[in-house]
């Protein structure tokens, strides 16, 4: 277990661009931001124009960190307390559950809930608690 | 135009999703470990992103349509059926595993840190599994009806 420092106002400062890339997306090219939809839509393209601007908001997204590192010279910290074999099953339960689910953090708990979609706010509290189950279950139950 | 736009967007997408602590799975996992090591920050970033999302949204779609042009693609079903909440559920064991969400991890991509390229792998394993399962029961369903 690694402890993480509380960081408030940096939270609150990244959570405030990225509600704006969803209401800007919205407002210019009328989708919803979800990078469940961006990477599904880029795996299976539907068409040049819909392919097109997922890539392009898939390129800008991976291009985030390096405009942290040109603006204060260092990468946005990461640190990953989970083995190989749990990225793997983890990511794998992830592409299953965001495609089912059809949405992820970004699209249901972001964009559905700012729409009231009944819809988003049921997926957004479902994986809220099943997130929060496992987390207890890998940490104290079974201490990986 | 599009093109340009979209890259801006996600852009400032990728740059708050840096900032905030979704990246990082240490941060992601402690927010949900309020037994352990708790850190609520991430409390911040949903707040900070619904809000502006909301009062944004009742902005841009009391207009006539997007800005370049087309219809505000909005999602219209309304059911809460199995493969929403079941999937959403799924989702959230594999939250709680990796650490890692889609949108956590695609900006993670940029750092070039390889835990992050062996989770985006998986993950797309995930989708298209999920897609062909899809495709599969799609197929089945219009056979029978």
């Amino acid at each position: 277990m690694i402890e993480t420092a509380f960081t408030p106002f940096q939270s609150l400062g990244g959570g405030v661009l990225i509600g704006l890339s969803a209401v800007l997306l919205m407002a210019t090219l009328g989708r919803i931001m979800g990078a469940t939809g961006v990477l599904a839509g880029v795996l299976h393209p539907n068409g040049w124009s819909d392919w097109s601007w997922r890539t392009a908001t898939l390129l800008g997204m991976v291009s985030g960190p390096l405009a942290i590192y040109l603006l204060s010279g260092g990468m946005p910290e990461i640190s990953v307390p989970v083995s190989t074999p749990m990225l793997l099953v983890g990511g794998f339960l992830v592409g299953i559950g965001v495609t089912f689910g059809a949405g992820c953090t970004s699209g249901h708990g972001v964009c559905g809930m700012a729409r009231l979609s009944p819809r988003s706010i049921a997926a957004t509290l479902t994986f809220m608690l099943t997130t929060v189950i496992t987390v207890y279950l890998v940490r104290h139950v079974f201490g990986a | 135009m599009r093109i340009l736009v979209s890259y801006i967007i996600g852009l400032i997408f990728g740059i708050g999703i840096s900032i905030s602590g979704m990246a990082n799975p240490a941060k992601v996992l402690n927010f949900f470990d309020i037994a352990g090591s708790w850190d609520p920050s991430l409390a911040f970033v949903m707040g900070g992103a619904l809000v502006t999302t909301f009062i944004g949204y009742r902005f841009v779609l009391k207009g006539s349509g997007p800005l370049i042009g087309g219809v505000f693609h909005l999602p219209t079903r309304r059911e809460l059926d199995l493969p929403l909440l079941g999937g959403a559920a799924v989702f959230g064991v594999g939250w709680g595993i990796a650490g890692f969400c889609p949108g956590g991890a695609l900006p993670a991509l940029g750092t070039g840190r390889s835990e992050v390229l062996i989770f985006v792998v998986a993950l797309i394993g995930g989708i298209l599994c999920a897609k062909l399962l899809q495709a599969t029961t799609d197929r089945r369903k219009t056979a029978t009806t």
